[in-house]
């Protein structure tokens, strides 16, 4: 493959610092989407009636749409930075992308369809698809990131060979398990900011327990990754990087601290701090690939072979700089504005 | 089929689907957010019940919208990867400049509106649904520049093997996108427009809320009205655009196959493989008038246009007539009911007849897109990119199972979708109850 700069570069630079908010942009798509994936997972299991139902879609229903836009910017994003790797990756993962979204359009709709009409059937309908579109997601998201992080079997062209069943190893199964635990962990700690009374109680308990299975998962897919892919490679030439590593191990005291003293924002607050730097850790890794090829390194798509021109870079760096911060103010504001224990004028759904 | 058919098909229906949304969401936002305003400067609450009667429908079109763009963002790496690659540079930085400026805005403010009318001030509230039509309109900018890069691509050097980007600002100068987007909205004003007619035509017909549809009807046929001609307006001046720069279109669109000056239109036509089949009524110079605004300027025919570089004529022709004919029929309409807007229990014929008519500026839309897309084959970005060098090297098996799968979710979905806003347009604006069926 053809590479378009030179190491040392001004367009180098600039393809490195996209490398690094195209990590962080999934980073924070996982945080946000993450916690109404969950929600939506946990529908069946903490729901006891029609009303706690109705809780849980109104719990996430002001922000999903804007949580899943971060999804269509990373891909934007990667579409516009690394043109050559959004090409080879969407086409080379394209069953487990299309079911994907599919899904997520279930998902969507879900919410709006749900609340219109009074019949028994046409609720189980969509809750049936609110939560296989809200499962599936997390799961699939797992399985695809945990195969990036391990390496896809490119071509000398970058293209996949793995096709759907290759990605449904050992270890892409693993990362689909430690997302769905996550996620759902996110959720709960959220249902626990929104919700009141016997749900919000459910939901407690429920991440109570959670806690320690998250904790042995993680500690096992670390280990995991360490045995069957090269991802500490880059740790082991820089072990500053390591640093990374305490974001998710303090994400996790933390949870467990807060929400034993019952300060539930602060306890998702350290959700959050996990999801993302898990998200970072396994980034920081693959660098500088975006898709790292294996069992054939040389086949990887790099920010070298996948970046765009100079010029493209700057002038995204420039819309990035200006929009991003008042996007992160407008959504800051609808937050701390909707995110407040759901009363009976809250329940739009 | 192949790949590539099968690739093309799946595009087309996924974006047709998309748009069966998006032109009400851009309508109707900007109308609800008049509504609003109105209640805010005078405290009229029928305005309120306006905005909220005729926002419950709107919320439906919306998520399905955005949960079908979804989809749309994705395919071009999924189905069309070598495309992706070869111009991403150019197009990729559009679509994320799209979600970013965008999308961003219009999802987020979407919540804010519908979870807002409690805890949010009129005027705060009020402003949250002007961010939502802001930014579904300018969402549309950012799709129709990239889309505008494909017709008539502008601002970019072949380099390093794929086509960079070299004049930011000339491609988002680019005139072909500013001519699509300039009639793109006004057709959606018509659609908002057409609906809000039909649906209180429903109504009024049947002598309910007299007074809550009456006011939406005016506000309705007066949109509808003032876009229906500016839609024709803006697509004459489009087409002398696009006579210039994709001459095979212009020839396509009208079935014409011998170059002349002085070229005609001729009113009856049946286009054939090689030629037209039949050929009647002809109008003097209209053609070279119509494209080039001269009587006597030369129209380039098919004939003269290598074979492997025609664009389909015959889906391009139809599309043509399609919108035009409806593009003349809406002006008509609209022209009568605001004449008679004081007097419309008179003509109950007429008031009968809009609630059918919904569907035209939607039919026209589609047949516009259809002119616009087919009648630029065989390439994907004009004179730059064949659509056949574009696609992903996949699988038939892969792409069949998903253009499979996608129809048949999308049919249940806008099954489901539209037979939602149909029942919800008949509730009326008093009952806020679920809509009951019988089990
Ligand atoms: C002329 C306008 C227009 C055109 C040509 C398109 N769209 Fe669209 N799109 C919109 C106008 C729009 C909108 C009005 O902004 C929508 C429709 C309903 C909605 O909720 O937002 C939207 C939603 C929407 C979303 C969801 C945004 C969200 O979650 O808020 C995505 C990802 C796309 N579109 C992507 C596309 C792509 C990739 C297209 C190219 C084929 C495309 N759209 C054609
Ligand atoms: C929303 C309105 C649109 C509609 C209804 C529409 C419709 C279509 C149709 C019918 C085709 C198939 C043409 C053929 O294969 O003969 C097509 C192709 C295509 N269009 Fe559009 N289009 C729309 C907007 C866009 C926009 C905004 C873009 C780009 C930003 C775009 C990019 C493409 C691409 C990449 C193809 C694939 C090439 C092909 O299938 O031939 N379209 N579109
Ligand atoms: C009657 C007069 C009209 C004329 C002369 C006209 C002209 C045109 C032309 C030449 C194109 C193709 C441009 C291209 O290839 O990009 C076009 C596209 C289109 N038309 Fe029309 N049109 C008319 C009416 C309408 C009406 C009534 C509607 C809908 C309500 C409509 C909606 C569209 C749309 C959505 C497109 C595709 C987007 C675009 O290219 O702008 N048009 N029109």
């Amino acid at each position: 493959m053809m590479e378009f700069m030179e190491m040392g570069s001004l367009h180098y630079y600039l393809a490195m610092i996209w490398f690094v908010l195209w990590g962080v942009l999934w980073a924070v798509y996982f945080i946000l989407d993450g916690f109404d994936l969950g929600v939506g997972t946990l529908l069946p299991f903490l729901a006891k009636n029609e009303t706690e139902k109705r809780v849980m879609y109104n719990a996430t229903g002001p922000f999903w749409d804007g949580n899943e836009v971060w999804l269509i910017s990373a891909g934007g994003v990667t579409f516009a930075a690394f043109p050559y790797a959004y090409a080879q990756m969407f086409s080379g993962l394209y069953t487990a992308l299309m079911l994907l979204l599919f899904a997520l359009i279930l998902r969507g709709v879900s919410f709006e369809f749900r609340s219109k009409v009074d019949s028994k059937t046409w609720k189980k309908v969509w809750d049936f698809c609110h939560v296989t579109g809200s499962f599936l997601p997390a799961l699939l998201l797992g399985v695809a990131f945990a195969n990036i992080f391990r390496g896809l079997p490119l071509d000398e062209t970058g293209f996949s060979q793995a096709g759907l069943f290759g990605l449904l190893n050992p270890y892409g199964l693993a990362g689909g398990v430690l997302f769905t635990t996550i996620f759902v962990m996110h959720g709960a700690l959220w249902l626990c900011i929104r919700a009141t009374g016997d749900l919000q109680g459910r939901a407690e308990s429920l991440a109570l327990k959670l806690w320690p299975a998250q904790v042995v998962l993680t500690v096992l897919f670390l280990a995991y990754t360490a045995v069957d892919t090269q991802l500490f490679s880059n740790y082991l030439v820089y072990p500053a990087l390591f640093v990374i590593l305490a974001l998710p191990v303090a994400g996790l005291v933390l949870m467990r601290t807060y929400l034993g003293a019952r300060r539930y924002w602060m306890a998702w607050g350290s959700s959050c701090l996990y999801i993302g730097g898990t998200a970072l850790f396994g980034v920081a890794g693959i660098f500088p690939a975006i898709i790292p090829s294996n069992p054939n390194p040389a086949n990887s798509l790099t920010i070298m072979n996948s970046a765009s021109s100079e010029l493209t870079l700057s002038i995204m760096l420039g819309v990035a700089l200006i929009f991003v911060p008042i996007v992160i103010g407008y959504q800051f504001w609808a937050y701390k504005t909707f995110a407040t224990p759901i009363e009976d004028k809250d329940m739009k759904y | 089929m192949d790949v590539l058919m099968l690739s093309r098909l799946q595009f087309a229906a996924a974006t047709m689907f998309h748009f069966i949304f998006v032109p009400l969401t851009l309508g109707m936002s900007v109308l609800i957010a008049c509504m609003e305003t109105a209640y805010v400067r005078t405290g009229n609450e029928v305005y309120k019940k306006m905005a909220k009667f005729w926002g419950k429908i709107f919320l439906v079109n919306f998520a399905l919208g955005i949960v079908t763009g979804i989809t749309l963002e994705f395919q071009f790496g999924t189905n069309w990867s070598r495309y992706s690659a070869y111009v991403g540079d150019v197009f990729g930085s559009l679509l994320a400049i799209e979600a970013t400026a965008a999308f961003f805005l219009e999802s987020t403010f979407i919540g804010v509106w519908h979870f807002g009318w409690e805890k949010l001030s009129p005027k705060a509230h009020m402003a949250s649904a002007w961010l939502v039509a802001g930014a579904s309109n300018l969402s549309a900018i950012w799709i129709i520049i990239a889309n505008g890069f494909m017709q008539d691509p502008k601002g970019f050097v072949i380099r390093n093997g794929r086509a960079e980007m070299d004049n930011f600002v000339e491609i988002i100068t680019n005139k072909w996108a500013w001519l699509q987007f300039f009639h793109m909205i006004p057709a959606a004003m018509c659609v908002g427009g057409f609906f809000l007619m039909g649906v209180s035509a429903w109504h009024l017909y049947r002598k309910q809320n007299t007074e809550f549809f009456t006011k939406s009807f005016k506000f309705g046929v007066t949109i509808a009205l003032i876009f229906s001609i500016v839609v024709i307006g803006e697509g004459h001046i489009h087409g002398n655009n696009m006579s210039l720069i994709q001459p095979a279109k212009l020839a396509a669109m009208e079935s014409h196959w011998e170059t002349q000056r002085n070229a005609p239109i001729n009113l009856l036509v049946i286009p054939g493989k090689n030629g037209n089949l039949v050929e009647a009524l002809p109008i003097p110079g209209a053609l070279s008038f119509l494209a080039y605004n001269d009587f006597n300027a030369e129209v380039k025919g098919l004939n003269d246009i290598p074979e492997d570089e025609r664009p389909p004529v015959l889906i391009t022709f139809l599309a043509f007539r399609t919108m035009v004919g409806i593009g003349t029929i809406m002006p008509i309409l609209a022209l009568f009911g605001w004449v008679m807007r004081n007097r419309l229990n008179e003509f109950p014929q007429y008031m009968k007849l809009l609630p059918y008519c919904i569907p035209l500026p939607y039919i026209a839309i589609w047949a516009g897109w259809t002119l616009a897309e087919v009648g630029r084959q065989p390439w994907i970005v004009y004179g730059i990119m064949k659509t056949s060098d574009a696609v992903s090297p996949v699988s038939t098996g892969q792409v069949s199972f998903s253009f499979i799968l996608m129809c048949a979710i999308y049919t249940l979905l806008g099954a489901a979708g539209i037979w939602l806003m149909i029942r919800l347009a008949k509730q009326g604006p008093d009952d806020n109850s679920p809509i009951q069926v019988q089990a």
